[in-house]
């Protein structure tokens, strides 16, 4: 794809993304949410016009760790949880100690 | 007059609590006064109305925890007199940013989906605060999930109000932290800063804030916006009292990966050597702005508000008579790259982060029938989310897209390369700048007013042009107050430093502060204040 070419989020699109996102949006937010998507994509297409040098490495985090300043990762070991009771109380349904969810949908495979 | 106990600073607080002058009862008993006088209706998740008499308060505090601290003041009260040492921030009333989880207390993010989450832990850096004494006043508002420079995207509402002129906004969106700790309602709080969360408030309150160098404070317990920029980081009155809490926060946690092993110094042994013979830099970069018309995204250039700008050069001329080496035209000619990139990087990783939040585990639950488990997500989420969240999930989703990725995504990661290259550039003791520090503006402009700018997404991000490219680079900044303009609002600078540089940072804004210790603008006082 041409990265110079400028894009719009269409309706089309934007109702992929909710669907991807797990999201459900009244026609006023869909409007606001879509216009202000578009809003910040031309602002983002300002990106496209920097020049970056080829071999230009991608940076994920600003400060770079070396051996010395990185914490080993701790071992796998199994720590019981003080109270499992204290955790399950903040499922908003629960019975018997499981935590309840409606059915999960199911796609039979041909 | 006499300063109320909840007007001084923590150091003092310590030194008076350490000769047994005053009791941490009594500092307690100050700081809930002034809550009581200046606060305001606490803000809820009630359908909202804006009466006038919410444009005259704070409405800080999403939640106060009295109790807790009592218990805390108490048990610092009994070491003194036991003779014993209850820590470094003994009796320090503490005003915790409602992004981070402490045990038993509501933790909501600012948002409806976390309303009923009671944190079964505590986050890393609070914990060390509660034990180095600090009294636990309250979790306080923020953007929601912090997204945001105003801290009117937060579910609970009224927003607060910035204590020189609560009409307009305490920034964001560490908001309520500088706005509580602008009006005497907590001495200290702890902040997270993404793009400018903890600098952007501080400067628009009056306060200081300080952005540590990613890694330096563990992210463990932090409710996750953009996993490889959040950096938590104090908000105080004055430079000391950055040094004490930093000195407290920061170190290696092993609950964190990210939490760098480098030794922590003493942030208060040379807070008092001065600037003679430091090299501070200034940039064109900092002070014209390069931002996109709204319509054609062609970018125009657009000066910095002019009292902002001189009271950069003020500070700059201050430093220099205190003996530091001001060098001037340092360029940093990505800095205009700060914002779009982290439209980018920020949204791809806010929307890895906010996945989680599905209504099954924790949380809100929407309670109406469903048919499946997609739908009880979708609703669950559609109700749970404000207009903020749902904005950076889906531009999270699209820029982030298989077909997108290479021109987005990778791209911005790249340009990430870049601005951190301006900045080692600028401070490689081998190059030609050899700066020890930067000197800029916080922000573009004062305080806005509430609802001026919010709503729309773009001109709200650009709020943190000057501060975002310290979170791309990863190095440490310091905002300190530098003035006021003529409406009476705060002006805030910064200092940007090499990564693990904050010692030297909080010396040179500890010189400024003490040069000009005695200007008519360090005495004036919150209108919040005057009227209480």
């Amino acid at each position: 794809m041409d990265p110079k070419r400028s894009r719009e989020i269409t309706e089309e699109v934007f109702e992929h993304l909710v669907e991807l996102a797990s999201l459900e949006l009244d026609a006023g937010e869909a409007e606001y949410l879509r216009r202000e998507l578009n809003g910040q994509l031309r602002a983002i297409a300002q990106l496209e016009a920097i020049d970056l040098p080829e071999g230009l490495p991608a940076t994920s985090h600003g400060v770079p760790y070396t051996e010395q300043t990185s914490p080993a990762l701790r071992e796998d070991r199994i720590e019981p949880c003080p109270d499992a009771e204290e955790i399950l109380r903040q499922a908003p349904e629960v019975q018997e100690r499981h935590i309840v969810v409606p059915d999960i949908p199911v796609t039979e495979l041909e | 007059m006499i300063p109320a106990l909840c007007d001084l600073p923590a150091h003092e607080l310590r030194r008076r609590l350490r000769r047994r002058e005053i009791s941490a009862a009594e500092v307690l008993d100050s700081t809930l006064a002034r809550i009581a006088a200046v606060e305001g209706r606490p803000p809820t998740t009630a359908a909202y109305t804006s009466r006038p008499a919410d444009l005259e308060k704070i409405h800080a505090y999403i939640t106060l925890t009295e109790e807790r601290a009592r218990a805390q003041a108490q048990a610092v009260d009994r070491a003194f007199a036991a003779g014993d040492d209850p820590g470094p921030l003994a009796g320090v009333p503490l005003a915790v940013k409602d992004i981070f989880c402490v045990r038993g207390t509501p933790s909501t993010a600012g948002s409806r989906i976390l309303e009923t989450f009671v944190a079964p832990y505590t986050a890393t850096p609070v914990a060390r605060l509660e034990a180095a004494g600090a009294l636990t006043i309250g979790k306080v508002n923020l953007d929601e999930f912090t997204f945001g420079s105003s801290n009117e995207s937060s579910a609970f509402l009224p927003p607060p109000g910035n204590p020189w002129n609560p009409r307009r906004v305490p920034g964001g969106s560490s908001g309520g932290s500088a706005a509580a700790v602008a009006a005497g309602e907590a001495t200290i709080s702890l902040g997270t800063d993404t793009a400018g969360s903890i600098r952007q408030p501080a400067s628009f309150c009056g306060v200081v804030g300080l952005k540590p160098t990613y890694g330096r404070v563990s992210r463990y317990g932090l409710i996750a916006f953009a996993s490889s920029i959040d950096c938590p980081g104090p908000v105080t009155r004055d430079v000391t009292d950055a040094a004490l809490v930093l000195g407290v926060i920061a170190g290696p946690d092993p609950r964190d990966a990210t939490a760098a092993i480098i030794p922590v110094p003493d942030y208060l042994a040379d807070l008092e050597r001065g600037v003679s013979g430091l090299r501070i830099g200034l940039s064109p970069d900092y002070f014209r702005l390069k931002v996109p018309d709204a319509e054609t995204a062609e970018l125009r250039e657009q000066p910095i508000a002019s009292e902002i700008e001189a009271a950069v050069n003020k500070a700059a001329a201050v430093l220099a008579d205190a003996g530091a080496e001001i060098v001037e035209g340092v360029p940093m000619p990505n800095t205009p790259f700060g914002i779009p990139a982290y439209f980018v990087i920020s949204r791809v990783e806010a929307a890895s982060n906010l996945h989680r939040y599905d209504g099954v585990k924790y949380g809100h639950r929407y309670s109406g029938p469903v048919t499946d488990l997609r739908e009880l997500y979708r609703k669950s989420r559609g109700v749970g989310f404000g207009l903020q969240p749902k904005l950076r999930i889906l531009m999270g989703m699209y820029v982030s897209a298989a077909q997108y990725e290479k021109a987005y995504y990778d791209r911005a990661l790249r340009v990430r390369t870049l601005i951190r290259r301006d900045f080692e550039q600028a401070f490689d003791p081998a190059g030609p700048y050899r700066l020890d520090c930067l000197l800029a503006a916080t922000t573009p402009t004062t305080a806005f007013e509430i609802g001026a700018v919010y709503g729309d997404s773009v001109l709200m991000q650009y709020a943190d042009l000057l501060t975002v490219p310290a979170n791309h680079a990863g190095i440490p900044a310091l905002s300190v107050p530098a003035g006021h303009d003529a409406a009476g609002l705060p002006i805030g600078i910064q200092f940007l430093g090499a990564d693990s540089s904050e010692a030297k940072l909080l010396r040179v804004a500890r010189a400024f502060e003490r040069e000009t210790e005695n200007e008519p603008w360090r005495a004036l006082k919150p209108q919040v204040l005057l009227e209480s």
